[in-house]
């Protein structure tokens, strides 16, 4: 992490993988503890990275990254617990026994991303899509929208608020 | 969108240099300088100010607002981050209250029983109760805004806490135009000026601190 905020970006993109994979392990703990199907997983660590991302100058820069990372977690998975309407909210302290897993392969996965997305505007989709699907980096993003690259940076981080925020309003 | 194609747009956007306690103590003292032009402006401190600053029940006022306010403010700078604990500083809450408290005794023991009504009551009780919450307005929009950037596990219990740290500047400024200085005054209307204050943080942080 403090390679990534460094900015350093193939160490972030190692770390978020990795917390990916661990978040997935976590909510699949609680879901199954919580006898919830676990159809949301992927969209409970889809948010939890997003929230870690944007809000990763609240981490203290102490030695460990873990508490934080979780304290994130637990909090975007009982979220979607909430969201899913499960009555039996117990403590979830036990996350971070589970193992690491793998990511479901599961093509009729329901994604909420899908549905978040189509709430973002037009210009804002295109860049997060072709950054995200298609793999295309910020400079020839910019070349295709002939956009600055600035502008392309700024348009990017206000469409991966603007996810945050609709994800947000579709739990509540 | 699967987890690879989000970490790609993740690490291309770029860090953003947020430091939130900056940030924070930016927006208090904005926040108070605002609301201390705006008193300026409308009221100004009482004529005998200076030998109002004399006395020890007219500072009391202040050294109580300031108990509030550094607590509360403090506060919320650790609950902006999710894995904080409150810890010791919680406890610290209770210095204004304490404080309070052996000062109405104090007066208690002072003052002769038949002028504790008197000057329970005071002459400003009303204006106590609009002024600070007016003059809590401006800092509590401040720290709001500004612990937006946070990420509190507590959105309304934050709130809440910058409701008090808003309404102790807002106290501390409001008391030097306050004309009662008797604690019996203080303990009665001060807080529930305060809870109001409070009150509407707590509603602000449910509304505005959710990430």
């Amino acid at each position: 992490m403090r390679a990534a905020l460094a900015g350093d970006e193939a160490a972030y993109r190692r770390l978020l993988e990795e917390i990916g994979r661990a978040v997935r392990a976590m909510a699949r703990g609680a879901f199954s503890r919580m006898r919830v199907g676990d159809a949301d997983i992927e969209d409970v660590v889809q948010e939890t990275l997003l929230a870690i991302h944007l809000k990763r100058h609240t981490w203290d820069g102490g030695p460990k990254l873990a508490p934080w990372v979780n304290a994130i977690a637990r909090h975007k998975i009982i979220d979607a617990m909430r969201r899913r309407g499960a009555r039996r909210l117990e403590p979830i302290e036990d996350f971070e026994a589970a193992l690491a897993a793998p990511e479901a392969q599961d093509p009729h996965l329901r994604s909420d991303i899908g549905r978040v997305m189509e709430k973002l505007a037009p210009r804002q989709r295109d860049i997060v899509t072709a950054i995200s699907l298609d793999g295309q980096s910020i400079a020839a993003t910019a070349a295709r929208l002939s956009m600055s690259e600035v502008a392309v940076r700024v348009a990017l981080h206000r469409a991966l608020k603007s996810l945050a925020a609709a994800w947000r309003s579709a739990t509540q | 969108m699967k987890i690879a194609d989000l970490v790609n747009s993740l690490a291309a956007d770029p860090v953003a240099p947020i430091r939130l306690g900056r940030r924070l103590g930016l927006a208090l003292a904005l926040g108070a300088a605002a609301s201390l032009a705006l008193f300026m402006a409308a009221l100004g401190p009482r004529p005998d100010f200076a030998e109002a600053a004399r006395t020890v029940r007219f500072d009391l006022k202040f050294v109580d607002a300031l108990a509030l306010a550094a607590p509360s403010a403090l506060l919320c700078w650790r609950l902006m981050r999710p894995d904080a604990r409150p810890g010791a500083l919680a406890l610290l809450l209770v210095a204004p209250f304490a404080l309070l408290a052996g000062a109405v005794v104090a007066e208690l023991l002072l003052v002769p029983p038949d002028l504790w009504g008197t000057r329970l009551i005071g002459t400003n009780w009303l204006h106590c109760l609009t002024l600070i919450p007016l003059l809590s307005i401006a800092p509590l929009t401040a720290l709001i805004l500004a612990m937006r950037a946070g990420a509190p596990l507590h959105p309304a219990l934050t709130g809440a806490l910058a409701g008090a740290a808003a309404a102790g500047v807002a106290a501390m400024i409001y008391a030097s135009n306050c004309t009662d200085d008797s604690p019996l005054f203080v303990v009665s209307w001060y807080p529930l000026a305060t809870l109001v204050v409070v009150a509407a943080g707590a509603l602000a942080g449910r509304r505005f601190l959710q990430w």
